[in-house]
């Protein structure tokens, strides 16, 4: 049996929090379809942005992760799969999300499988999914998957049309989708090299005419 | 002139910030003259190099390093003069090589300097220049900078610069030795590989970043050096930077210093000081911690030449600067001089000065302008020496 790691990353601020309960459910789907469908183990690990609220914001001011936060970030740019959810604040992933990822490497998510999420008091916000979140998440050239899920407080309770597709049923077949994308990358095997030069870079200039 | 194995130092941002417990600011002649009491204060408590900036926009004062360092240079003995740093990106070599040399002349060999970028987005365009070249500037400057202060006439072309054709940079380099150069980076690897390349010294900013970034990026300078064939990875020629403040007990410092650290430029507002503290090479409480931290910082870069300390920033008065200064130069130097020449391993080179590097040279070499003629192209050199020395 071969294995995987997962990066599961929520940017809800409430506790309990339905963000947190999205993130939850997903990875649950992903790690169900990879191994009953693709015979892969997963290690996941979860992280709630708010325990490390102030050191992001740290971060933004000196430059350089906590500890704690080092090991967070070290846990999501070395997974074979992350999966990403935020609350929606004022039209938009929440502050802590955006400022989360500001303080990750522009390069570092390169080739990422993510499978993205987003909690909102209301359905009609749902396409901040694919007008806020996932600009962002391609500029960083992660690999969202087109699918994401949008879970509003009347999903929660419900199934508010039965000619669309339940809540549950959104979220199994995100899970399957997002496992099939874990299940053939070798991401976190590989070995970077954060001082590794560009192929281009000439210690002298290389245009030095004599 | 210092012989010491290690050198110990001041380095200046220039910055003229409030002092947050009284909310007045200095006036640019007071931090000048400040800055330059610093400096002869930096000497007389019997440490080795005094480094300024270079930053050219409020609130700093040094645009003109050159000229506060001849000043200081001027009015002290032993005193090595530096910078902390030149920036390689958006003056254009030409200058550096002239302003240095000229420096290097006054202040009889008693200077060397560190190229840095500036990471001020707004200045390039002041100059021209744009931040996103940086490296690329750094790299194409320095090559150039090289160049003129090892041959006495220089055709150049590349990107950033107008081309030069036999061009001399005057003064030549005191006693033919160009100036000793320091790359200082926080970052970039690019700037370890350029240090290395040249079998320059590197400079850890040592400051902003934990410990254990600076460590990886000495490592990777200390290998590059070997790998240019410069000799083994102990003959590297490595710098640190590092900030401190003394008190007589770990409860005073932490009192006395904390409202400058809780409002400081740059990293003010953010982590606590006894975070930061862990964190990075800050050290702030007695003597004794002061020293114990300090010398912690050779197990993981290996013994190196240079250590510089931030003291004058933040908006802390000259006062307490000069007594820091004391407090520095009695109770903290002298104890670090020793334990770090015991803890020396043998074969380590000792820090740079002029009179070694003319040594090594194998002596002075003086430059006797031949009669002018208006251009360096028609008759081989423009000095008379130079058929005996250069085939």
């Amino acid at each position: 049996m071969t294995s995987r790691k997962l990066a599961v990353v929520a940017a809800g601020v409430g506790a309990p929090s339905s963000t947190r309960m999205l993130a939850d459910r997903l990875a649950a789907a992903a790690i169900e379809a990879l191994r009953d469908e693709f015979d892969v183990e997963v290690q996941a690990s979860v992280h709630e942005l708010r325990d490390t609220a102030k050191d992001v914001t740290n971060n933004l001011v000196t430059g350089f992760p906590s500890p704690r936060l080092a090991e967070v970030i070290e846990t999501v740019v070395g997974a074979d799969g992350l999966i990403i959810v935020t609350p929606v604040f004022n039209a938009s992933f929440n502050g802590l999300f955006k400022s989360f990822l500001d303080v990750v490497d522009p390069s570092a998510l390169g080739g990422l499988p993510t499978l993205i999420g987003a909690t909102g008091g209301s359905p009609r916000h749902s396409q901040v999914l694919d007008y806020a979140m996932r600009p962002v998440l391609t500029y960083m050239h992660a690999d969202v998957l087109p699918t994401g899920v949008y879970a509003a407080t009347e999903d929660w309770a419900g199934q508010a049309d039965a000619s669309l597709p339940s809540l549950p049923d959104r979220i199994a077949r995100a899970g399957r989708e997002f496992a099939a994308r874990v299940a053939v990358t070798d991401r976190s095997n590989r070995v970077l090299d954060p001082f590794a030069l560009d192929g281009a870079f000439s210690v002298t200039g290389g245009f030095s005419a004599e | 002139m210092s012989q010491n194995p290690m050198q110990f130092g001041i380095m200046s941002v220039s910055d003229i910030t409030p002092d947050p417990t009284t909310g007045t600011t200095p006036s640019e002649a007071q931090r000048i003259k400040a800055a330059i009491a610093i400096a002869k204060k930096t000497e007389e408590v019997g440490m080795d190099v005094f480094a300024v900036g270079e930053h050219h926009n409020p609130p700093f004062f040094s645009s003109s390093p050159t000229t506060l360092l001849a000043a200081i240079a001027a009015q002290t003995e032993r005193l090595i003069v530096s910078t902390s740093t030149t920036l390689i990106t958006t003056n254009d070599p030409v200058k550096i090589a002239e302003d240095y040399a000229m420096l290097q002349h006054v202040a009889d060999g008693r200077m060397d300097l560190m190229m840095g970028r500036g990471n001020t987005g707004p200045v390039y365009p002041w100059f021209g220049k744009d931040i996103r070249q940086g490296i690329q500037l750094a790299i194409e400057n320095y090559a150039l900078l090289h160049r003129l202060w090892r041959e006495d006439v220089v055709d150049w072309e590349g990107h950033y610069r107008t081309p030069l054709q036999g061009f001399t940079s005057t003064p030549r380099p005191l006693d033919g030795v160009a100036p000793f150069v320091w790359h200082g980076s926080i970052r970039s690897p690019e700037i370890a590989e350029q240090a290395a390349y040249y079998g320059d010294g590197f400079f850890a900013n040592h400051i902003f970043w934990p410990a254990s970034h600076t460590q990886r990026m000495i490592a990777l300078y200390r290998q590059r050096f070997a790998h240019y064939g410069h000799g083994e990875e102990k003959d590297a020629i490595v710098g640190l930077g590092g900030q401190l403040f003394i008190g007589k007990n770990s409860q005073d410092a932490k009192r006395e210093f904390r409202p400058y650290f809780d409002n400081a430029p740059v990293y003010g507002h953010g982590p606590s000081l006894e975070e930061f503290s862990d964190a990075t090479p800050l050290a702030v409480g007695s003597p004794q911690e002061i020293i114990d931290k300090v010398l912690g910082f050779r197990e993981y870069v290996g013994d190196y030449q240079r250590q510089l300390f931030l003291m004058d920033h933040a908006g802390l008065p000259v006062a307490t600067v000069l007594k820091q200064l004391d407090l520095l130069g009695e109770e903290v130097i002298p104890v670090l001089r020793t334990e770090l020449a015991a803890r020396r391993a043998d074969g380590v080179p000792d820090a740079p000065t002029h009179a070694a590097r003319v040594e090594a040279q194998g002596g002075a070499r003086e430059f006797r302008p031949g009669a002018n003629r208006g251009d360096n192209l028609t008759d081989g050199s423009p000095y008379q020496d130079t058929a005996s020395l250069v085939e």
